[in-house]
């Protein structure tokens, strides 16, 4: 691949990104702001996001943060938060044919639930490249790490985001490609199996245990259905 | 400006566990065959995974965020994603703000 046609894959990256930078930098404000509450310094907010750059487990973490630290809490908090990424990552794995086996697993460093996205959603329409994978995680990537910084030196000057709806604009893209995925009956089984798994466990089990109950339901879904279709196709 | 020993250990806790879940998939699809029916379930990933992070709110969060839910999925039939999530917000805030 030329040198022009690189960049124009990394722009086009950056273009598809776009929409969900406007809606991280609140969320990464937010992320500072609670971090300036709990205590931590701006710095230290900082290299959180940078090391970290998952945000649902450092909310998590903010939220059962204790003076000193405790690394065990949070760390298996993380782990519990985002076994979701071993599925993710499974799955991207499958499509990453363009790439080579290094830039695979630095590339897999920086997957966030909006870069998976994008890269599935690519990944259906065109060979996903490295350029173009970059092209999503540099911007998205600088954006989470100086809000959150910005958010923690800012602290209570914010707004609150809930009344400006900003905390929606993630459920919102979810559920833009959600519609995306859909493949017809199939597509409809696994996302009720999901959907009423993942509510059911919300709603009885304390924690984050929904979205991995949500996603295995999915899964089960899509293999009995994909099975039963087999039996069909044989009998 | 300094960092806290304790809370540099949490850090980098967290990222060794975070690191661990993003390479685990790739590890493990290296390992494991990919025949008919895994190749299937592996394909309903993407849309198990973002139905669950999102179910709970769409539904068990409250009024508004069912209704601006519906409002952004069928926006997303016809409009591009910058104007459906654009209308998803604007149908939250204003349904919040009119205390629903």
């Amino acid at each position: 691949m030329n040198e022009n046609a690189r960049l124009q894959d990394f722009l086009g990256g950056m273009r598809a990104i776009a929409p969900l930078i406007a809606a991280v930098i609140p969320i990464g404000l937010v992320f500072g702001a609670v971090a300036a509450t709990k205590g931590l310094t701006p710095v230290e907010a900082g290299l959180m996001s940078t090391l970290v750059f998952a945000g649902g487990s450092q909310f998590v973490a903010m939220d059962i943060w204790t003076h000193p630290a405790s690394w065990v809490g949070v760390g298996f908090a993380a782990l519990l938060v985002n076994v979701r990424h071993v599925l993710m990552s499974a799955s991207l794995g499958t499509r990453m044919g363009g790439f080579g086996p290094r830039e695979r697993y630095l590339a897999m460093l920086f997957l966030a639930d909006e870069i998976w996205a994008m890269a599935e959603f690519r990944a259906k329409v065109a060979r996903l490249t490295p350029a173009w994978f970059a092209g999503l995680v540099a911007p998205f990537y600088l954006a989470w790490v100086l809000s959150g910084i910005a958010g923690a030196a800012l602290g209570a000057f914010l707004g609150d985001p809930v009344v400006l709806g900003l905390d929606f604009a993630f459920p919102a893209v979810f559920i833009v490609l959600v519609m995306g995925f859909w493949k017809g009956r199939e597509t409809g089984a696994v996302l009720f199996a999901s959907g009423a798994a993942a509510v059911a466990t919300q709603h009885f089990v304390p924690g984050v245990w929904y979205i991995a109950a949500g996603a295995v339901a999915g899964l089960v879904a899509a293999v009995v259905s994909g099975s039963r279709r087999g039996v069909e196709v044989a009998s | 400006m300094s960092v806290d020993p304790a809370t540099l250990l949490a850090i980098l806790a967290m990222a060794a566990a975070t690191a661990l879940t993003r390479l685990g998939g790739l590890v493990l699809i290296r390992h494991v065959a990919l025949d008919g029916s895994r190749r299937k379930a592996i394909e309903s990933i993407p849309p198990a995974v973002l139905m669950a992070v999102v179910a709970p709110t769409a539904l068990a969060t409250g009024l508004a965020e069912t209704i601006a839910c519906a409002v952004t999925a069928f926006a997303a039939l016809r409009l591009p994603m910058l104007v459906s999530v654009a209308l998803g917000v604007v149908s939250v805030a204003s349904l919040r703000a009119f205390g629903i």
